[in-house]
Parts: structure tokens; sequence; C-alpha cells
């Protein structure tokens, strides 16, 4: 009896959440309707035999069930009903086609992409997204995998003329125009992605090793996320991007600000000597060696990494870093950072602070380094098992840093004062991986083991 | 088609043990044990049918280098190989004529054939290791070349396959070392035997398979559709 | 010759001598069923602790700071794979199957009992090995269960020096295991079964695990194939399924290889292990709610073929799992009709469940609350299959929680629902033993409603677009505050559950102390194992002669019969009437002649 009445409030239940879930699908932004309209089908369908079975199953047991006061009442017996059992078959395999014919055609649209589609690349890595699109002949160039290089990181064929106008994104934020059928031609470097974007229902997954593809019509403009859904690593969930779905116009205009491949091959060598001399200002606080200076709170600078530094130096003279009134020592560097006259000249520094000797810094933070190993399995995978850093996966060297600089920043990227800017592509994933060093004492074990490692990559 | 029949009978009209009956008389005829290795070579046959799938289907990209075809390649010329084929031939009909010799009862041949079989075998196993061994020799690793790769993959199942088939041999024999008549081998030798067979059949397809040009590979894979 | 049943061959037949080769060594096909199901419950506790941890992590990200985003894809893997393979598979066919075999076709024992105890130590090694994973240096993989490559043997993901290989060398061991379980099943089920048990009189139980055990004989294989190349390929650094790589900026020697090639191996398996699962639990509720409906099952014959049927169709639906893999996208249409067909006979299952009840005489005892919870969150998560299975509607909802609810309502809370009715079911018989029914009314009713209140709303999270696999959301713009609420709601109602397990648990306890001596047949049922002479059944089942059988496993409630129920062993003269009038006339004893009546069929002890 229980059971019966039971089921009867679970359906009820159950219809009411989806009838007042307010959690549903995001608003379409793409042109597949039709894929909104198949799953609206397939509630309709599924939605009528769910209720319809567990009634008359609920029915059926507070009809059936066994009553005391009918002690001699004995079941049916009825081994078989063909004709019943026929036209079950028959209503079921119905609701079936009802189901599967709209899908099978929305699925033949989603297997041809128009023929005036725009294609453009996405590439996927541990675990960040970047994207290319073609030049003036509207062509890509070939890539292959043993042309990828730091200089290089999208692999692109050298040799292959149509490359050389290949427009590249390195960060990952992609602008798509409005209105235009496109089609995602996907590639992975490592291991196997997906690119996502749930307002456009579509997804498919990156091969390492082969080129898939999905196309789509934005049709709204706006920002969305690019999530990676398919297992890549333990910083999957912090592999996201961004979507800036705009006119035509300003979808030109942004993608003219990209470089293509023949100018990202052209980047003039820093020059260390004028870097020095550069460098004059900077030393009054970075320390003659770029060593740091823990009571004017200057990180070390000797011995980064060249594109970490140049990458730093450009955030915080575009007030990508630095900005928020609330990260005081962020605003005394920002204005610093645009004392350098070009571009050039950020390249010669960098270039020099990058040669500059190896020393190791006085240890101020202590902890339990046991507890901080076993924190530091996450920060290894990106900052190498050393510390060393690793400019594939865009991490700077964290052996050898002033350990107090290292705390700051780590307490930053919690308290959000770093990594949240619209254009700060890259610390943004470190904003989930601060999050896990849950509280002070986490931070100071983690650092006291950052502390012990050497920065040799075995 | 009889188990067509068999599953449209309505069991609620048949009540009483007529049909029950005469279908108990008529299972003994295979023996259980036979009946669970028909099983376990079609799961073996699974098995290999998978991996050759996946070999047809690797074997159509670009770094893909057959071991035969060309003459420098080295399974060009499979004497090698050859001569383990004819090892294992001999161990099958060695064990063939065991379990002959055994439900007739006659132990001496049955003692001199199970000897030859297990020697034999055993001397097949040495000589696949050895092709190995040459391989290496040459250059021909397993990471060097998806052929490769396949090659030594093939070898060590079938391998590890006959070593199975030892030991069932063994475990079969025992009976006898314990002091039991010889006639009493007569079932396991004679699913042995089938085993041996098999893994002979088996090997003979890899073998051709193996030893294929570019070209057969080309048009196997394009008959399977890839 | 004179003949003797294969079922009645004692030699082989290996008898006890001490408590080593009784409980620990032991060939008997009742004790290793024990053995299998108390490992496999061990286990499959240990995965239930893991996904507390994984709940906790979702429901209240970065409170816990032991679980880090490698450890958290760690309990993932594990608890996955645990639950799919050495809990669901081993306890269904390695537990029920041996258990239930000889006695429902009734026979001694299966017919390889060494094998049989070869095949558990297999197991208990595989186990054994899958849980050393967690103390070598690295710990387990966090591969995700399906173990995909290259990222399974890459750097960047936990487990991939040591892990990785042991769980591939488990699973090799593991299908060892089954194999050597599985020929056994196989051939106990044709060739041992006691006179007059024709295939169609066997109960669905018999032919769920029957049917199963072939698809895992058939399926295995290329689980074990894509173990041994993805082993190869570590270790040995071939390149089956690596194609050229930048892993972290270096370049690895790989070239060529094809993880799409991986996913279909894996998945060629991984569908028909869904339905090594589901068959044995549509088998054992099948019977389960005859019984306590006390009526016949409806449509038997229809069981039978939607059983065979749905079988043989799980190996051609199994690009399904991978619409949104990359591979051909015209395999689509292909893979997307043959899923919805399957949904077909899979419906004429639960109609037919349905069916039973209808005019039945239900007895709401414990086994069948479980039962009738088993077909509710059946045909919620069949439905929600339909979706995923249907290829356009599959792209917005792959790989989100809409999948995680899915396939746990189907293919966990449901198949666990059906081995909670069957532990109740068969503890009777098992130990002999009544149970508290109280105790096990409490354990329903709470893991029922609370399974449903985890795994309903997590479509709803996959509708919205929450991906699955991902250790914290982090701030995303489309999710509404509501959805971390969901989330901690989810975690709660799990806690709830799993702590409800103890119910469970200390049911089985408390009835093995108390030791209330059941009744042998309890539930009043047909099938030949509630018949045996002892119960629990001695070694050997059956005493001096084995059971000869009369009739299908459903005769229940035969109009004109004084009793609800005719067992499978009473002959047509035994039957007691009521009103011999009503009978079917087929159920009356055919006076015709005598050339059926062999001495041990007349004088058999049994009576209704």
């Amino acid at each position: 009896m229980r059971i019966a009445i039971t089921l009867l409030l679970l359906v009820i239940g159950t219809v009411a959440f989806h009838i007042w879930s307010p959690w549903w699908f995001t608003p379409l932004a793409s042109n597949w309707h039709a894929i909104d309209t198949t799953v609206d089908i397939t509630i309709w369908v599924t939605g009528f035999v769910f209720i319809a079975v567990n009634l008359f199953l609920a029915f059926a047991i507070y009809r059936y069930r066994k009553r005391p006061d009918q002690p001699d009442r004995k079941a049916a017996y009825e081994p078989e009903n063909k004709k019943l059992e026929g036209w079950l078959t028959i209503i079921t395999a119905a609701g079936v086609a009802i189901m599967l014919a709209p899908g099978l055609l929305v699925w033949s649209e989603f297997v041809r992409p128009p023929q005036d589609a725009a294609e453009f690349e996405v590439l996927g890595q541990q675990w960040h997204w970047t994207f290319r699109f073609p030049g003036e002949d509207g062509r890509l160039g070939k890539v292959a995998t043993q042309f990828i290089s730091e200089k290089n990181p999208f692999g692109i064929d050298p040799r292959d003329e149509a490359g050389l106008d290949d427009i590249l994104v390195s960060d990952n934020e992609l602008h798509l125009p409005e209105g235009k059928p496109l089609k995602a031609l996907l590639r992975s470097k490592d291991v196997l992605h997906n690119f996502t974007v749930p307002q456009f229902r579509v997804k498919m997954d990156l091969v390492p090793g082969l080129q898939s593809f999905v196309w789509f019509t934005p049709t709204k403009p706006g920002k969305y996320e690019i999530l990676c859904e398919e297992l890549c690593g333990i910083a999957h969930f912090a592999m996201r991007g961004k979507v800036i779905v705009e006119p035509e116009q300003a979808f030109t205009q942004w993608l003219a600000g990209k470089p293509t491949f023949a100018q990202s091959q052209q980047i003039a060598a820093g020059d260390p000597v004028k870097g020095q001399a550069h460098y004059a200002t900077c030393a009054a606080c970075h320390g003659p060696n770029g060593e740091g200076n823990p009571s004017l709170k200057a990180p070390r600078l000797a011995g980064m990494s060249e594109w970490y530094l140049k990458r730093q130096i450009h955030y915080f003279r575009e007030g990508i870093r630095g900005a928020s009134p609330e990260d005081k020592l962020g605003q005394q560097m920002a204005p610093m950072a645009n004392t350098l006259p070009d571009q050039q000249a950020v390249v010669d520094v960098a270039t020099y602070l990058s040669a500059l000797p190896e020393f190791t810094p006085l240890t101020t933070i202590h902890g339990d380094t046991r507890r901080g190993r076993h924190y530091y399995v996450t920060c290894g995978a990106c900052h190498g098992q050393q510390g060393e850093g690793n400019f594939a996966t865009n991490s700077p060297r964290l052996a050898g840093q002033r350990d107090w600089y290292l705390k700051q920043q780590l307490l930053n990227f919690k308290a959000g004062l770093r990594g949240t800017h619209q254009k700060d592509s890259y610390g943004h994933e470190m904003l989930f991986m601060a999050r896990i060093l849950t509280d002070e004492q986490a931070i100071d074990d983690v650092l006291a083991y950052i502390n012990s490692l050497d920065g040799v990559h075995e | 088609m009889k188990f067509l029949e068999k599953i449209s009978e309505k069991p609620w009209q048949q009540i009483g043990p007529a049909d029950g009956a005469a279908l108990i008389e008529r299972m003994p005829q295979t023996p259980p044990a036979r009946v669970a290795l028909r099983f376990f070579l079609a799961v073996v046959s699974v098995l290999f049918l998978l991996i050759t799938i996946t070999f047809l289907s690797r074997s159509q990209v670009a770094d893909f280098q057959a071991l035969a075809g060309a003459p420098w390649q080295p399974l060009t010329d499979p004497s090698r190989l050859w001569v383990n084929t004819g090892l294992l031939l001999l161990s099958s009909i060695a064990i063939q004529v065991a379990a002959y010799s055994a439900v007739r009862d006659r132990s001496a041949p049955t003692a001199w054939a199970l000897g030859i079989a297990t020697f034999t075998a055993a001397l097949f196993l040495v000589g696949q290791l050895m092709v190995w061994r040459d391989l290496v020799a040459l250059g021909y690793f397993v990471s060097s070349n998806p052929a490769n790769s396949y090659f030594y993959l093939y070898t060590a199942i079938h391998g590890v396959h006959l070593l199975g088939g030892l030991i069932a041999l063994t475990l079969v024999t025992r009976k006898v070392l314990a002091g039991g008549a010889i006639r009493s081998l007569g079932p396991g030798l004679s699913l042995c035997a089938t085993y041996w067979h098999y893994l002979f059949a088996l090997w003979l397809a890899l073998f051709a398979l193996l030893t294929s040009s570019p070209e057969t590979y080309r048009l196997i894979a394009q008959l399977c559709g890839f | 010759m004179n003949h003797t049943p294969i079922a009645d061959q004692q030699e082989g037949l290996h008898h006890p001598r001490s408590f080593l080769t009784k409980y620990i060594w032991s060939q008997d096909h009742k004790v290793i069923a024990i053995q299998y199901a108390a490992t496999a419950i061990f286990v499959g506790l240990i995965a239930v602790v893991l996904s507390g941890l994984m709940r906790l992590q979702l429901g209240f990200p970065g409170s816990f700071d032991f679980i880090n985003p490698s450890s958290y894809y760690q309990f993932v893997t594990m608890h996955g794979m645990i639950m799919v393979v050495y809990l669901l598979t081993a306890l269904f066919l390695g537990g029920f199957g041996n258990y239930l075999i000889p006695l429902m076709i009734g026979t001694r024992d299966m017919v390889f009992p060494f094998l049989n105890m070869l095949s558990y130590w297999f197991y208990l090694v595989s186990v054994l090995i899958l849980l050393a994973s967690f103390f070598v240096p690295g710990g387990p993989t966090g591969a995700g269960w399906t173990l995909y490559p290259p990222q399974a043997i890459l750097a960047g993901t936990p487990g991939t020096d040591w892990g990785i290989v042991l769980m591939l060398v488990s699973l090799a061991v593991f299908i060892v295991a089954f194999t050597m379980g599985g020929l056994n099943y196989v051939t106990t089920v044709l060739q041992a079964r006691t006179r007059g048990m024709t295939l169609m009189r066997m109960p669905l139980t018999i032919w769920g695990i029957f049917t199963a055990t072939v698809l895992g004989l058939l399926a295995f294989p290329a689980l074990l194939v894509s173990a041994i190349m993805m082993l190869f390929d570590k270790l040995l650094g071939s390149s089956f399924f690596m194609p050229a790589i930048i892993s972290m900026g270096e370049q690895l020697e790989h070239s060529g290889g094809s993880p799409v090639l991986f996913q279909h191996l894996f998945w060629f398996f991984g569908h028909p292990e869904v339905y090594i699962v589901a068959l044995p639990a549509f088998g054992l509720v099948s019977d389960i709610i005859a019984t306590h409906a006390r009526k016949n099952i409806f449509g038997y014959r229809m069981m039978v073929w939607a059983i065979v049927i749905i079988g043989g169709l799980s190996f051609i639906v199994w690009a399904h799992h991978m619409y949104v893999s990359g591979m051909n996208p015209y395999f689509g249409f292909f893979f997307a009709t043959t899923t919805l067909i399957i949904a077909v006979p899979t419906a004429l299952k639960v109609y037919n469940w349905v069916l039973t009840l209808w005019q039945g005489n239900i007895h709401l005892t414990v086994p069948m609350l479980f039962a009738i919870g088993f077909i509710f969150t059946f045909i919620h998560g069949g439905l929600t299959g339909l979706f995923l299975g249907n290829v356009a509607v599959d792209l917005p909802l792959s790989d989100t929680y809409f999948v995680v609810g899915h396939f746990h309502m189907v293919m966990g809370v449901s198949p666990v629902l059906v081995i909670f009715a069957a532990v109740y079911h068969w503890f009777p018989k098992v130990s002999g033993l009544r149970f508290n029914e109280a105790l096990g009314k409490w354990h329903f009713w709470i893991t029922f409603l609370g399974a449903y209140a985890v795994f309903l709303p997590m479509h709803y999270l996959g509708f919205l677009g929450v991906p699955r696999r991902y250790y914290a959301m982090g701030d995303t713009a489309f999710l509404p505050d509501s959805a971390a609420g969901l989330n901690a709601s989810i975690t709660v109602a799990a806690i709830i559950v799993g702590v409800a397990q103890l119910f469970f648990i200390a049911n089985i306890f408390l009835s093995l102390k108390r030791r209330e001596v059941s009744d042998p047949n309890p539930w009043g049922c047909t099938t030949l194992e509630w018949q045996t002479p002892e119960n629990p059944p001695a070694h050997g089942n059956w005493g001096e002669k084995l059971p000869v059988v009369y009739r299908w496993a459903y005769d229940f409630s035969v109009p004109g019969a004084r009793w609800d129920f005719i067992p499978q062993n009473v002959a047509p003269e035994q039957v007691e009437w009521a009103d011999r009038s009503l009978a079917p006339a087929d159920h009356l004893p055919r006076h015709t002649g005598t050339e059926n009546q062999s001495p041990d069929e007349t004088d058999s002890s049994k009576t209704v």
C-alpha cells in the first residue's frame, strides 16, 4: 500500500521537479534549434511512458496487493497474451521511431557542414586552448606534430606557403562572427580533449593523431565559456576558454590584431646589452643581479624564463596585472613597467634577466614538507616535478623563487586579485588551483616543499 | 534452427516428464569438457579476430612497414618460420597418435607419442624465441614499427596459449604417473589434440598474415571496408 | 550402456575433509559463491566509500584539503572500475551464478569444480592487485574507468607509472578468472541439467545468467586485447594507440597509433558489459516478482526471447558511447538505429514485469519491495537511455551529468536493488535463517528514496550543461548559484544512502547471530533450489536422488490446485487439487501408458 502511494508521489514529484526545475538548458546561441526540438520530442514520448507505466504499476500494486480481509484470493493464471504483447511491441516500436527519425534527420545535418562554412582551427593541449584562422588565402597551412616547438607551438609546416599567413590566437579567448556558418577543425597536441560550448549545443572530441570537426552558426552575440569535456588529466576541470560572438566587423578588427605565423617567426631576438641598460631602473628594487629584495617585497627575476618575464611585463603595462587597488605591490609595479619605452625594450630586459646566474634565496617559510608534497602533486603537473617551470604548459619556474613572493601571489589568486582579469588567459587556470590550498597552513606547507626543490628537470 | 524450435515451446502446456526425459537421454553424447573446450576455442578466436581487425586498420597507416614483401625485409624469406611450423605440425600429429593409442590402451606408443608431442611443442616455443632474438639482432625491436609490434604481440599470445596447453597436458598425464590406466588418458588427450590442431591452424593463419606483402594487407583491408 | 545423467556423476565431486578444504580451498559451488559474494561486497564497500569522498568534494568544494584533483580522479577511476567489474560482474555471475545454477537446474555441483575454485582464487588475486595500486608510488590510475589512452599512460594523469600497469594486469587476471568461471557456468547449464529440465523449463534467472555469461565470454577478450596492447604501448614503447604526441612540451617516440581504436575495442567490451550486469538482474527480478506476486511470469517465452535478442544486439551498439569521440560521424546513423531497436525488447520486459503484477496476489515482502523499486528506477534509467542513444539528442547531453545520472540509475541503482532483493529472497536458503523484516524495510525505503534523490537531480545538472569528471566547477558564468546548492543536497542524500547500507550489514550479522531457523521454503517458491532435502543444502545438494522436473518454473496459482504454487519437481499425479474440474487439462496426469514411468520418478518423496 505504502509503496503504491510512494510510486504515485514519485511520479508527481518527478513531473513537478521537471516543470519547476530552474536547472535547464542555457539559452540557445547557435543554429541548432533542431537539437532542442529532438530533445523536446524525446521528453514528451519518454515522459508519457514514464507516467503511464508507473501509474499502471502503482495501480496494479494497490489493486492486487495481498489483503488480510481476503485471505483466500488467488492470483489469475495467464501464461501469456500474444495479442497484448503484439500490440505493446507495435506501440513501443512506433514510439521509438517517432524519436529516432527526427534524431537521424538532425544528425544528417550535423555530419554535413554547409559548403560555405568558414573554417578555423581549435588546438587543444594540456590544459589550454589556442586557435588558428586562415589568412587572406582562406586556407589553413599544413601542420605536423614534429614541427611543434617553443617557437612554433602550432606545429605549422614552415615550407607550406599556405601556412605563412595563418593567424594565430595563442590565448584562450576566441572571437567568432555572428550569423555565419563556421566549421571548427579540431586537433590535439597530446591527449583527448572535447570542445564544448553549452550554448551552442554541439560538441566533439579533439583526438591526437587525427582531425575532427564540428560546425555551427553562432546566432547570439555574447560571451560564452568553452569547456573541455573529455577527461584530459588532473587540470581537466580548469581547461576553460572564452568565446565572444560579435558582429562581423568587430570580429575582423579583433583578428587583425593577431599575428600571422610569418610574423610570429620574425620577432627579433632580445639584446642583453641593451636589456642591461634598461634594467638599471628596475635594479633599485629587484637588486643589481635580479635577486629580489625582501624588504621591498620585490621578487627574484634572475634566471626566470624569457617568455614568462615578457608576458608579465606586458601584463603590467596593459593593466592586466596590478590593476586592482587592493593589490598594492602590483600597483607599484604597473607604472614602473611602463617606463620601458617599447616592446623591443621588454624583450631586451627579459633576455638579459633570463641569463643572469642562479642563486639560492633564503628560506623564510617553514611548514610540513610531507603535506606540502601531497599538495604539490597537483602543482607539479604543470610547473614540473622539480618546480622547473614549463613553456608548454605556460607555467613559470617556482624553484628558487622567493617563498614570501610565491605566498603573496597564491593569496592574490585566492583573493581574486590576480588571474581574474578578462585578458589574463593563463592566470585563470591558477584560480582553480590556488583554491585547492584551503588555508594558510596549506600554503606554507606547499612552499616549504617547493623550497626543497632544485628546479633541475630530471 | 533446432534452438529456435526449442525456445518456441510453451512450457506451461507441457506438464509431465516426457519431453524432459528424452532430452536428457540425448545429452551425454558430448562430454562436458568438450563443450567447454568449444566455448574456449570460440573465446580464443574472438581474441585473435579482434587483434587482426586492429592489425588490418593499423596496416593502412603510412608508418606501417610490413615485415615481408621487399627482399631486405626479414620475413620475406620465412624459412625459420617454416621450420617452426614443421615442429608444430609434428607435435599436432604426435598428440593425435597419443590420443589414438591411449584409447586402445597401448602404453608404449602413447608414451612415445606424448614425449614427441611435448618435445616438439617445446622446440616450437624455443624456435619462436630464436626468431625474436634474430629480429632483435637485426634491429627490429617491438617499438620500432607497428608491424614488429604486431609480430611480437601475435607470437607471444599464441605462445602463451601453447604453454597453457602444455600445462593442461601435464595435468592430464599426471593421472598415469599416479598409477592410472593408460586408457583413462583417452578423453583428456583427445581434448588436448583438438586444442593442438586448433593452435596449429591458428598459427598457419598468423604465419600467412604476418608474412604477407603490403599489397595483400591493402587488399584485405579494402575488402573489410577500412 | 547404463545411463547416468551428468548431473549425478559422483566422480569429480570433491568431498571436503577438513575445515580448510570445506571453507577455504573448497570446490563446493555454494561455498565458492559465498566467497565470491563476500569478496565482491567487500570491494564494493570500498567503492562506496570512494564515491562518498567524491561527493564530499563535489558538494562542498574546497572544504576537504585531503581531496586534491589527483586523488579525486583516482577515486573516480577506482570507484567506476570496482563497481562495474569487480562488484557487479563478479557478484552476479560468480556469486549468484555459482550458487543458483547447480541448484536451480538440479545438479550436484558445477561440471568442473576444481576450475571453479581456481576461478575464485584468480578473482581474489585480481582484486588484491587492484587494491595494491593504492599503496604504490603515485597511487592508482586516475584515467577514468574507461582508461582512454593516450592520457592513461601520459604525464598529467595520476598513476601513470605503477597505477595503470597494475590496473591492466589486474583486469587481465580478472578476465582469466572470469573465463574459467564462465566456461563452467555455460557447460553446466548446457550439459548438467537434471531429468526433465528442458531449456524452456529453466527459471529466467538461469536464462539471464547463462546469456550474460556467453556475452562475457565473447566480450571480455576485447578488454583483454586492449589491456595487453596498452601494456605494450606503456612498457615496450609500441604505438598501437599512440599517435605522434607532444606531451608537456616533449616530443614522444610514438607515431601513427589511434586512440579511437582503443575506444572501439573498449566499448566492444563495454556495451555487452552493461548487459552482462543487466541480464542476470532481469532474470533474478523476474523470478522474485513472479514468486511474491504468486503469479506466473507474464509472457515467459517473450522474456526468454527478449533476453536472447538483447544479448545478440548488445554486440552491435557499442559505438553509441562514441558519438562525439571523433570517429567517422557517419557511423552515428547505424549505431543510433541499433541502439533504439534494443529499447523494444527491453521495454517488453518491463511491460511483462508490470503485467505479472496485474491480477496477482502481491505479497509486499522485503524482496518484493526491492523488486518494485527496481522496476521504477529501471524505467527511469531505460528511458533516459533513449536520450543518449539517439545520436542528435546525445550531442548536448554527452559528457554531462545527464550521463552520470543515466548510467547510475540504470546500471548502478537498478542492479543493486535487484542484488538486495535477491539477497533477502535467498537468505533463508543460503543460511537457513530468517532475517529481520523491519530492518530490511528501513533499508529499502532509505536506499530507494535516497538513491532517487541522488540521481534524479543529476539529470537536470546535465541539461544545464554541467560537465562530468570535473573536480570543481569554480566560477562558471552559465551556472546559477543554485546548482551548487543542488550538488550539496545530492551529497547529503548520497551520504545518507551510504550510511543506510549499515542496516543491511547489521541485518545479516544480527540474523546470523540470532539463528532463528527459517522455514525451508518460506516464500512458497517453485524452483528446485527450495526443494532440497536439507536447508541450507548440504554438499552434493540433493541427498540420494536427483530431483526430476515435471513442469516449468512458474506454476503459481494454478486454477483448481489446493495451494498457490506447485514446485517443479512435483509430478502431475502428486498435485493436490481442491477442485479438479478447474484444472487446466494439460496439468492433469495423462494415463496414456507407462513409457516414461521409470522407478525413480514414481517414488519421489515430495508431495504438496
